[in-house]
């Protein structure tokens, strides 16, 4: 990567233009009182400048067709092709969203298509396509699951538990909501304590929020009495997709109990990130709340289209005979790291994984910190794992490799984390100062925080 | 085992990492998962295609929808896309990469959202600008979230009903779980000197749900006198010669940037945008990129003001926002680029000379009457006196999507620099040929 | 090893008090500046505004992380330290004179709940 330091105004030049528009002889003919005042400064720039900015500005990112990412949580799993020819084909590109249903049968078939798709991954009823992003879904999720009590005179449910190793996501989701959160703690084995959940359950409860497996990559085996307790109080279970994958085609969350569940096409469902979304995340329900589904008018037309459209060309892709290796592939990865790396660093918590598995540190840290070790990646061509997250541990290192990662890919992280290991005992000097291959050293985050400076002034 | 394109494993990779975990079978990784929950059934999907047959199955699909050439706008606008934009944007580097919170291996996104935040404030004259929302109709709910945030102790909204529909349903929906009081009101200006007792805001369009120009001459003044905060919903690429957010008074912008050349893609995905005056720049939920340096000096930009969002904050963050719309922010910021100044001022001239030819050839043929007298630019509304379904029917057998019904009866068109003026022709035609049984 | 001021009061969210007759005044333990590293922002709360003891009144941020402050007496904020706002960082260069709220006391008793610098010196570390 080489670093390019050009800002897209910088470029501009006045009497450059970068359009071609037939011209037009009458201006725009809106009253003073309506008009715009002051002067747009927007770039002049050639088409030839724009391409090339672009360009340069693309060779500073790191993706999933550049390298590996071990991003515990976000399964930044292969992003296919097809599936990207598949969205921009005109027949639905052209599609404008209030177009009469007898003009869009392609477009519903293919939601009508993925809807009995992720019911039948998922156990779950009916979905809503509305939410784009897994957080949205969260939100949806639970405004389903207060429309629920609404609907049966059960008001006073306004508090939801989350465990303590929960995604930041959820209880900020239930606070939009307008629900209380009330936090259960995990047992030393990383799952949620059954025993301190007992006490928090009550008429006041209007579910659950979980993933399974959890954010250390362990299976929640306790799930069917944690499901028993909180139907016997009155609540619902809300299953956090993001860690849908150790399970696609081997476990559906509607079997373990959950009422309502978001999925994140972008993760389980292999459409790209796109440095921070488009993401799609549609909210499924059992039985007890289908009829409810069509109810949050989250967003403006009819959700994410274009990304539903790369997630049912994945699922075309894989059919029934693959489905199930994604998820066992995934999970043999993250296994194959944790049991390869674990004598140098720190394992908390020491059993079979799914998807994903956290470290604590180094075992040896000679004062290299966690984000020492996730700086150092980058200067070997890996991207980061996550870091400092779940809140559960100090040095939190979060692993997650996907199915789409070979053996040989595999074996050079951990062949590089081992080294970076040895780096630590002999120069931890080099590691606090890392990465230094980079176009970028660690940046002054205390001064971009003290005095932002978020938009260019040139 | 079967073999797949997109799994690298061999038989003997698989065999050669299960030794090294110490289990038996793939089967074993599951062994924590109690035995009732693995699914003992056969799931009901279909079988695994081939590439070739999913490109057919989808092409197929793709043809069972009627293409048509695209009269109408109510939050979805169709407006010419350079070629340049999906080259750009399906630049693997931009279109794999995560969320740039590795900052020394992001500075492309990184710098790319700098710039969609400074081309919004400039758009807006507002000073701050997020890194972008879901869509539209998100950003207006959240930014009724963030007027009760900004404004202590304060909980009702003003919002106008003549905002698009979509963008109401959003706020009323979002409203109706987090318990803020959102008044819908057909006069805001009335209802805001009337006194609700803890106004925390108003939303109101830049152009209405009619296509309408709205005049929001004293409005801010009054709304600041109540102790609350503006806030303009509006089309992006309209401003180029509207007049701001920041002229009217508005502390908050929010709006869709789906016409700065998103394709319509059957509703989805397009970018919303979220920008504030600076006092309430604490409040903005979503991602920020700021400017500083590198140890070594280097310009550089990163995640800012983190600590307001929702991996750090938990229940306490401003907004349970976590992804925006990153590489749809990148497709209208290299919009912008390409367009500058002049360009996107040649859009609205061509949109406005465009849209005014067919009101004035529509309202000729007698088939129609004028409902407002206000100021369009390309988006409005007529009341028809012919039958909307024969309408409707004639267009759409000649191959146009016109004539929207809205729910006070009214018809609705949108025309854009996409549509000439002869294309305009040819619908007026369709329309000048329908005939009227009995009358 | 952070430093705990002799003389002042403590509260086990790591905030100090420095009695001035009816007065409280309010900052964070040197411990807990430490704690959060370079602070960036602190959201400080309006003259005027009443604070609960034991409930929220503000926060600390840093680049990673957010901490609430929590008042450790009631009454009505007299004075509230407005150069914070553009200097958060006099927090971490001076923590026990960077004051952040002067409250007028509505219940002075409540400052036997609190810690003296001895006692508070077992938790901050």
């Amino acid at each position: 990567m080489k670093y390019y330091d050009k800002l897209i105004f910088e470029l501009s030049k006045p009497g450059r233009i970068g359009f071609s528009l037939p011209e037009c002889e009458t201006g725009a003919n809106i009253p003073a009182k309506l008009r715009r005042e002051s002067e747009l400064v927007l770039p002049e720039v050639s088409e030839p400048d724009v391409v090339r900015h672009y360009t340069n500005l693309s060779q500073m990112n790191f993706g999933v067709d550049t390298g590996f990412y071990p991003l515990g949580s976000c399964t930044m799993k292969y992003n296919p092709k097809i599936n990207e020819e598949i969205a921009s084909l005109d027949g639905f590109r052209a599609l404008h969203p209030l177009q009469p249903e007898q003009t869009t049968k392609g477009a519903r078939e293919v939601i009508a298509s993925l809807e009995k798709a992720l019911a039948a991954i998922t156990g779950m009823k009916r979905f809503t396509f509305l939410p784009c992003a897994g957080a949205h879904g969260e939100l949806t999720g639970l405004m389903l699951m207060r429309e629920y009590h609404m609907k049966r005179g059960d008001s006073a449910r306004r508090k939801v538990i989350v465990p303590d190793s929960a995604h930041g996501t959820n209880p900020a989701s239930a606070a939009v909501c307008g629900l209380d959160i009330v936090v259960v703690k995990s047992k030393e084995n990383g799952l949620v304590d059954v025993e301190a959940l007992k006490p928090l359950l009550g008429p006041e409860i209007a579910g659950i929020m979980m993933t399974n497996p959890n954010t250390l990559g362990l299976f929640e085996r306790e799930i069917a009495q944690i499901a028993e307790l909180v139907h016997g109080c009155g609540g619902l279970l809300y299953y956090d997709g993001a860690n849908m994958n150790p399970l696609l085609g081997t476990v559906r969350p509607g079997d373990m109990g959950f009422d309502i569940m978001h999925l994140n096409l972008h993760k389980t469902f292999s459409t790209p990130h796109g440095g921070g979304g488009p993401g799609s995340g549609p909210v499924g329900v059992n039985d007890k709340l289908a009829e409810l589904i069509d109810i949050p008018k989250v967003s403006g037309f009819h959700g994410n289209f274009g990304i539903m459209l790369r997630a049912y060309a994945y699922i075309l892709m894989l059919g029934k005979e693959n489905i199930a290796l994604a998820g066992k592939l995934a999970t043999l990865n993250a296994n194959y790291i944790k049991e390869s790396l674990k004598d140098c660093y720190k394992l908390p918590i020491d059993s079979i994984c799914k998807h994903e598995f956290v470290f604590d540190g180094l075992a040896e840290p000679n004062g290299v910190t966690t984000l020492d070790v996730a700086k150092r990646l980058l200067d070997y061509g890996y991207h980061a794992p996550t870091i400092y997250f779940p809140l559960l541990f100090h040095q939190t290192i979060m692993i997650e490799p996907t199915e789409t990662e070979s053996k040989e890919t595999i074996d050079g992280f951990i062949e590089v984390m081992r080294k970076i290991a040895q780096e630590a005992l002999q120069d931890p000097e080099l590691l606090h100062r890392a990465p230094v291959s980079t176009p970028i050293g660690r940046p002054d985050e205390t001064t971009a925080a003290r005095q932002p400076i978020v938009k260019c002034e040139c | 085992m079967s073999k797949f394109c997109y799994f690298p494993h061999t038989g003997e990779d698989i065999q050669l990492m299960l030794k090294k975990i110490g289990v038996g079978s793939m089967d074993d990784l599951y062994s924590d998962v109690p035995e009732e929950f693995l699914f003992k059934g056969e799931y009901d999907l279909p079988e695994a295609m081939s590439e070739q047959q999913v490109r057919e199955h989808l092409e197929t699909l793709a043809a069972a929808n009627t293409k048509l050439k695209v009269l109408v706008g109510q939050g979805a606008y169709d407006h010419y896309t350079p070629s340049v934009i999906p080259y750009i944007c399906s630049r693997s580097e931009f279109l794999t990469a995560y969320t740039p919170y590795q900052c020394e291996i992001s500075q492309g996104t990184l710098r790319y959202i700098f710039e969609w935040q400074t081309m919004i404030c400039r758009l807006t004259g507002m000073d701050y600008s997020n890194a972008s929302m879901y869509d539209g109709p998100t950003a207006a709910a959240e930014a009724v979230r963030m007027c009760v945030a900004c404004t202590k102790k304060r909980n009702s909204v003003i919002v106008s009903s003549s905002l698009l529909p979509n963008v109401l349903d959003t706020i009323l929906c979002y409203a109706k779980y987090s318990g803020v009081n959102v008044v819908v009101s057909g006069d805001v200006m009335r209802d805001v000197a009337e006194g609700v007792l803890d106004l925390a805001g108003v939303v109101v369009p830049s152009i209405n749900r009619w296509g309408i120009i709205e005049n929001h001459d004293g409005l801010a003044g009054l709304v600041h006198k109540m102790g609350g905060l503006m806030v303009e919903y509006c089309d992006p690429s309209a401003l180029a010669v509207l007049k701001t957010p920041a002229e009217w008074g508005a502390d908050i912008a929010v709006g869709d940037a789906q016409s700065l050349g998103l394709p319509l893609s059957y509703g989805g995905p397009y970018v919303g945008f979220m920008a504030c005056k600076a006092d309430y720049m604490r409040k903005l939920p979503g991602r920020i990129v700021g400017q500083t340096t590198d140890a070594s000096g280097k310009r550089c930009f990163v995640l800012t003001l983190q600590a307001r969002e929702q991996h750090i904050r938990r229940e306490k963050a401003t907004s349970n926002i976590c992804s925006n719309e990153s590489l749809l922010a990148l497709w209208c910021t290299v919009y912008l680029s390409l367009m500058g100044p002049e360009g996107l001022k040649r859009v609205n001239d061509l949109s406005y000379r465009n849209s005014h030819y067919l009101y004035r050839k529509l309202l000729a043929t007698g088939k129609f009457e004028a409902v407002f007298e206000q100021d369009f630019l390309k988006e409005f509304v007529l009341k028809p006196l012919c039958s909307v379904e024969k309408l409707q029917q004639a267009l759409l057998e000649a191959g146009f999507f016109a004539a929207l019904m809205t729910e006070e009866g009214y018809v609705s068109f949108c025309v854009t620099e996409k549509h000439p003026l002869e294309e305009l022709d040819r619908l007026v035609n369709v329309v000048e040929s329908i005939q009227e049984e009995g009358v | 090893m952070s430093t705990i001021k002799e003389g002042l009061l403590y509260s086990e969210s790591h905030e100090w008090v420095k009695v001035e007759g009816n007065v409280a005044v309010i900052g964070v333990s040197d411990f807990a500046q430490s704690e959060m590293g370079d602070i960036t922002y602190v959201e400080i709360p309006d003259e005027d505004e009443c604070v609960e003891a034991g409930e929220e009144f503000g926060a600390l941020e840093s680049v990673k992380t957010s901490s609430e402050l929590y008042s450790p007496v009631s009454g009505r904020v007299l004075e509230s330290n407005k150069e914070l706002e553009d200097k958060p960082e006099m927090i971490n260069e001076d923590p026990y004179n960077a004051w952040i709220i002067k409250v007028e006391m509505s219940d002075p008793k409540e400052l036997d709940a609190l810690m003296d610098a001895e006692a508070y010196s077992a938790i901050a570390k």
